[in-house]
Formats: structure tokens, C-alpha cells, sequence
């Protein structure tokens, strides 16, 4: 685990790379990357998100200036600019259902070829897919999904980059945090090491690549 | 008493002690205003909360508690956070008794359909498919028409949400069931009756002999 500023961090993120961004309608992202990465105006993004967030919030940010080219996510509806880029297709957009898109990034950072569910059989989600029947019960084949960069908001991460996070903003990010080749690290406090007790590590240290240091 | 009110003051009467709950946003929502007192049920944020609360009093939010629409919300004693594989492994792996979701669309086999409209809504699915496919109990709580317009059709013509059939609909005219496979008026909003309901439902009902008004 390697201490770098949000701007060193954002500078290795080549344009049209594809970035995992934790958070839920904004909530648990790495803001801090996110402005970063507007003021450094990455372009070509494939953005892997939950959401598109909202206008200002989050990664809605990055549909203001059209720095995404392409979104893999669940939800786009609360942001009006994701929406319009969509419809005027100058973006592509992949939305999947909420619990098949963290299992294919579960499967992603573990080392899957992917999952079988049941969700999305028989509707417009298995277009293109391999349907399998296990002890006869339709399943759908959703393959893994993996990102060059993860960016991920942790509560409290330790200087060995242990994190643990807080609430509702853990969200995708542990399970990101592991489907990365890169993974970049923002906290809300970071704290010496013991501080997080080893049994409330969320994300061991080892999986984080760089923490960007505060203030 | 308005519709939403009817509408989530009968869902509310479906949850039974313990019973895990997912409501989804919209006339869902206010089911949790409901809850008869003295009953103790755990509400479900997507996000990764078990144990939500009221919304916080002003200047009592707190920025990394919030509810699936990014909105403050409070988490009561007993509360538990997870990421997101557990909270959809919670929904899709039948930990969740009763999931309440609006609709678009419900047909004669229950189908629902509530995400999409095509070339002219296109939100996404949230967690809308994993909750229908995935929940042991699922109740639609929505308006009966729209704009003059029976929301409960013979067939969905829009996108459905999964090929499971709901459990239950609750709508401001009725409460229909699936007994076999088969829409049935269960029962009707007071004051309406069940030729009113008929007349503006495109679906085919089944009669039982007693249909009851609701207990709100």
C-alpha cells in the first residue's frame, strides 16, 4: 500500500480506462477521486456504478462534462444528464438487475467465471444469455465482471490499508475493492494501525494498492 | 381517506410479527407509517440496512445513513449494515418475508411489470427483479387505473419484471389475489363495489362468493 495525493492517484487512471466507483446514490463514493477526475477531464470512461447518482453528486459528476462513454450499472433514472446522454445514445448504458450486478463483481474479485441466478429469467435481461437448468430450475449464466481501477470510499482505513466503512456507504465497496487490478482508497479518517480491531477489518490491507492521503 | 392512504393502510395489515420487509419507493414507503402498534417487524433498505427508522429529526441526519433514494434516514436499536451482496443475498435468497413494490402493470397471472417503459422510461431495475424473483411474499401496492386506465390488464404489455407471479395486489378499489393461477377480487375499498371495480378492470376477475370491503 503505496500514500499518494487524490491528484497522483487520478493521474494513473489513463482516459477510457474502466473505473468500479463504490456508492449508492452518492453515498460511500470517493468524492474526493470524483472531482479529481473532472478537473483532470478523464474521458472515455466505462464507468461501473451502481447508479448514475445525480447531477453535482457522486459519480453524476462525470455525466456534466460527458467524460463516460460507457456505464455498466442498475438505476440511471434520478439523473436527468445520464438519462438525456443515454437516449441520444451518446452513451451506452448496461443496466442489469441490482443483485446479478454486485454477484458478477463478486465473482470478478474471487477468482469466478461467474454466477448463475435466477433473477432476469424470462424477461428482456436474458437476451444474448446462456440459460442453465440446475436440478430443474432455470438459471441464468452472468459471467464475472472486472475493472482496471476500483475507487473506493472507506469510514476509517488504518496506515497497513485495512478499511472498514460505516452505514449505508459500504455499500459496493468492499466487494469492488476486490475486483480491481488497481484498487485506490479514500477514507473519512485514517487512524493508526490497531485502531480497527482485526475483527471489524471490512477490507484487509493487503487488497488496497494506494490510499490517498487527507487534508 | 386518499387513495395512497387506503392503499398502504391495507398493505400494512399483511405484515406479521418478525417478518423482514423490503418496500420499495413510492406509495410503498408509507406503508412503514402503518405498522399496527405493539407489532414488530424489521424494515429493509436495499442499501445495506436492516432496522431502518423514521426520518431523522432537523439536524439529526447523518450523511451515510440514508435510504435507497440517497434520502436521510434513522436506523432503530437492533439495526444491522452489510454491502450489497448480502443485502441482495438477503432479498434473492429468500430471507425477505414480504416485499412491497409499486407497479405499471399487473396481469390476469400476476405478472408484474414496473420498470420500464420502452423509448419513453428507462430507469433501470434497481433491485426490482431480485425482490420479485427472490422474496417468499410479494404485494403490489399501486393505483387501480391510471389516467382512466386499468392498471390491472389481461396481459402485461410492458417489459415484466420477472415470470414469477405476485402473491398480492393492493390497489384504492381492491385487494386481488392468484389462488391457481387465477385474479381474484379478494376484496373491495369501502364504499366501492365490486361492479365499480369490475368496470375498470381490464382483466378478468374471479368471484368468490363473499367479498368483504377492507379492514383499514
Amino acid at each position: 500500500m503505496k500514500s499518494v495525493s487524490a491528484e497522483e492517484a487520478v493521474a494513473m487512471i489513463p482516459n477510457n480506462a474502466r473505473i468500479m466507483i463504490g456508492g449508492f446514490m452518492g453515498v460511500g463514493t470517493p468524492e474526493r477521486l470524483l472531482d479529481e477526475l473532472v478537473r483532470q477531464k478523464k474521458s472515455g470512461l466505462t464507468l461501473i456504478s451502481n447508479d448514475a447518482a445525480t447531477p453535482g453528486k457522486g459519480v453524476g459528476k462525470l455525466f456534466e462534462g460527458a467524460q463516460v462513454s460507457s456505464m455498466i450499472g442498475t438505476h440511471i433514472g434520478l439523473n436527468p444528464k445520464a438519462q438525456q446522454q443515454m437516449l441520444g445514445k451518446q452513451i451506452t448504458v448496461d443496466l442489469i438487475p441490482q443483485g446479478t450486478f454486485v454477484e458478477r463483481i463478486r465473482a470478478g474479485g474471487c477468482g469466478l467465471g461467474g454466477v448463475l441466478t435466477p433473477t432476469g429469467v424470462g424477461t428482456l435481461v436474458e437476451d444474448g444469455k446462456q440459460k442453465i437448468e440446475v436440478d430443474g430450475k432455470p438459471y441464468l449464466l452472468e459471467k464475472a465482471l472486472r475493472a482496471d481501477f476500483a475507487l473506493v470510499h472507506a469510514f476509517l482505513a488504518d496506515y497497513a490499508g485495512n478499511l472498514s466503512y460505516a452505514l449505508t456507504a459500504r455499500n459496493f465497496n468492499p466487494v469492488m475493492a476486490m475486483a480491481a487490478d488497481t484498487v485506490i482508497v479514500t477514507a473519512e479518517h485514517i487512524v493508526p494501525v490497531g485502531v480497527i480491531a482485526p475483527d471489524h477489518v471490512m477490507t484487509p490491507g493487503p487488497l488496497v494498492d494506494y490510499l490517498v492521503a487527507n487534508g | 381517506m386518499d387513495a395512497q392512504t387506503i392503499i398502504a393502510r391495507r398493505v400494512a395489515r399483511e405484515l406479521r410479527p418478525g417478518n423482514l420487509v423490503n418496500l420499495g419507493i413510492g406509495i410503498p414507503t408509507l406503508v412503514a407509517n402503518y405498522v399496527p402498534a405493539g407489532l414488530n417487524v424489521f424494515f429493509q433498505s436495499e442499501n445495506g440496512l436492516i432496522g431502518t427508522g423514521p426520518i431523522p429529526e432537523q439536524g439529526m441526519a447523518h450523511p451515510l445513513l440514508t435510504d435507497a433514494g440517497g434520502k436521510p434516514i434513522s436506523a432503530l436499536p437492533g439495526a444491522a449494515t452489510f454491502d450489497s451482496a448480502i443485502s441482495f443475498g438477503l432479498i434473492r435468497g429468500g430471507h425477505v418475508d414480504i416485499t412491497v413494490l409499486g407497479g405499471l402493470q399487473v396481469d390476469a397471472d400476476g405478472h408484474l411489470a414496473n420498470w420500464m417503459i420502452p423509448g419513453k422510461m428507462v430507469p433501470g431495475m434497481g433491485g426490482a427483479m431480485d425482490l420479485v424473483t427472490g422474496a417468499k411474499r410479494v404485494i403490489v401496492a399501486m393505483q387501480h387505473a391510471a389516467r382512466g386506465k386499468s392498471k390491472i390488464v389481461a396481459r402485461c404489455n410492458l417489459p415484466l419484471t420477472s415470470v414469477r407471479p405476485v402473491d398480492l395486489v393492493v390497489t384504492d378499489m381492491a385487494v386481488i389475489a392468484f389462488p391457481g393461477g387465477k385474479a381474484t377480487l379478494l376484496e373491495t375499498a369501502p364504499g366501492v363495489t365490486v361492479a365499480e371495480v369490475l368496470e375498470v378492470t381490464e382483466a378478468e376477475l374471479a368471484l368468490p362468493d363473499a367479498i368483504p370491503a377492507m379492514m383499514l
